[in-house]
């Protein structure tokens, strides 16, 4: 009899597992329905560069039904919510769909309004986000006509998408200042509720120095508790203020919004709790989540949602099939960090081994580990083609595989990973 | 990676004095860290924090922070500054016998 699988959410891992799935199953074996609430696929490593106008937004989005292969339906509407009781989401339209495995590949929500005064008088002219593409143009259109005072990058709280991505704004801001012959008159400021901008010790140990080098200040520990947006001043919840000209913000992240309305499947921030290495979610045994949306101890990242593809759909084939299901998926996150000048690192870890110096992806590879070169911001540049032609296809990338290999790496005695 | 002694018991911790087994960890280590870290006297709602802490990364294997200990603790944020000072996320983790929340580089 044919099974039904539906996936919520139409972003990487969402459109990674419906053409996988696709391939594994036969139509009349498979119906495969994927749902979102719109048809903009957005390549989200593309907004870091946005704002420095090194990306054009049309370049950066596409349809998200011409990523799905033939034989997968796209329903374009809103979830309400999901009961497992009866296997049934429920849509604000008030129609439902029944599935036998359901996928929850819904991503996250910014919740900018839950930062006191963030979005209060001075949003959109002095603080700004860069993590949805409104945000990125009316940034890029700011920094454009910033000439001097100071500009601050704040990391509200963890856990965010990308967690390297505010170190790179930095690096990047300092080199777009450089090129516009003003950087003296600017002054760059990281704020990050941890205690420092690298926080594993080895990474903290080869990058120690890049902020010194670049003269970017670091206000670390800082929780803030309240912006005030027009007077240009971050507030921590113990009173410590950092006096700002403009702002770029990482909001407060939280599941997607259905996860609250959906009883027993989120935790409280609305992250799905699933199994690390199966990606069974906790909520019922033919429910799965892949990518952000989960709770996973890795980082929030297209790296971590492509290599969990594998398990995810290996183990939906072993439940259908009545099997018991692998957990293969060991927190592999593989990413480029830009770094300006036209350079970029590597860095390439899990759940245990954090990340380390070396060669990817072996002894002899072309790309060093946690060093700056030339080669990897082209890798960098160079993977936006295989973001759209390889990895939402659901295709192996040859040379890459979905669990880390310690080929290439310095091993460093290393305590347990505890990844952000 | 060293060993150091809380209430008579050796204990694996890291550079920075972080238990690295949430294991080896009981409430008298976690009195000893507290007074070492200008923190005389547990209360009740130390102990509301503390023991959510734990409970947090035994499950999901990563130390929860400052928002998610507001949200999902017991204890308003504000309390929690004034529970544990400076850092609560950093401090209460320490005390906790688990790993201080890190980033992924």
């Amino acid at each position: 009899m044919s099974k039904k699988i539906v996936i919520i959410g139409a972003g990487t891992g969402g459109t990674l597992t419906a053409n996988r799935l696709r391939r594994m199953y036969d139509r009349d074996a498979a119906e495969i329905v994927v749902i979102d609430s719109d048809d903009d696929h957005l390549y989200q490593p593309g907004l870091l560069f946005v704002p420095f106008d090194l990306a054009q937004p049309k370049d950066i989005v596409r349809s998200r039904s011409e990523q799905l292969n033939d034989g997968i339906e796209f329903r374009l509407a809103e979830v309400d919510r999901v009961e497992f009781e009866d296997n049934t989401v429920y849509l604000a339209d008030g129609s439902s769909i029944g599935y036998d495995v359901l996928v929850v590949a819904s991503g996250v929500s910014l919740l900018t309004d839950e930062t006191e005064g963030l979005t209060g008088p001075g949003w959109g002219e002095k603080a700004f986000d860069f993590y949805t593409l409104d945000g990125a143009v009316a940034l890029r259109d700011a920094l454009s006509k910033f000439d001097s005072g100071r500009l601050v990058v704040n990391t509200i709280d963890m856990p965010i998408k990308c967690p390297v991505a505010p170190l790179e704004f930095c690096f990047l801001a300092d080199w777009y200042f450089q090129e516009r012959g003003i950087r003296s008159e600017v002054e760059i400021t990281y704020v990050t509720p941890l205690d420092a901008a690298f926080t594993k010790p080895v990474a903290a140990e080869h990058l120690a120095g890049m902020f010194e080098e670049k003269e970017i200040s670091l206000e670390a520990e800082f929780a803030t508790g309240r912006v005030d947006a027009e007077a240009g001043r971050l507030i921590s919840w113990d009173e410590r203020e950092i006096p700002f000209d403009l702002l770029a913000a990482i909001p407060l992240h939280g599941g997607s919004e259905f996860v609250a309305r959906s009883p027993g499947l989120g935790d409280d921030l609305g992250f799905v709790p699933t199994d690390p290495n199966t990606l069974q979610s906790e909520a019922a045994p033919n429910v799965f989540a892949i990518g952000d949306a989960t709770n996973l101890p890795t980082s929030k990242a297209g790296s971590a949602t492509h290599f969990e593809g594998d398990t995810l759909t290996d183990n939906i084939g072993r439940f259908l099939d009545g099997e018991k299901l692998e957990g293969s998926y060991d927190g592999h996150v593989n990413c480029f960090i830009e770094t300006g000048f036209h350079k970029a690192l590597l860095i390439d870890f899990n759940y245990e081994v954090e990340p380390l110096p070396g060669r990817y992806p072996s002894k002899a590879g072309p790309l060093p580990l946690l060093r700056e070169s030339r080669l990897n911001h082209l890798a960098k540049l160079a993977f936006q083609p295989f973001y759209w032609h390889a990895l939402l296809p659901g295709r192996d990338m040859p040379g890459v595989g979905a669990q880390m290999s310690m080929a290439g790496k310095q091993p460093v005695t290393s305590e347990k990973g505890d990844n952000g | 990676m060293s060993t150091a002694t809380y209430a008579g018991t050796p204990v694996e911790v890291d550079d920075e004095g972080f238990m690295t087994d949430p294991d080896q960890w009981n409430e008298q280590i976690a009195e000893q860290i507290a007074a070492e870290n200008e923190i005389d006297q547990l209360t009740e709602r130390h102990w509301m924090v503390i023991n959510y802490m734990r409970e947090s990364y035994l499950e999901d294997g990563s130390a929860p922070s400052i928002r998610t200990l507001g949200k999902a603790s017991g204890v308003p944020i504000k309390e929690l500054y004034q529970l544990f000072p400076k850092g609560p996320a950093k401090r209460a983790a320490k005390i906790a016998g688990i790993p201080k929340p890190r980033g992924c580089i």
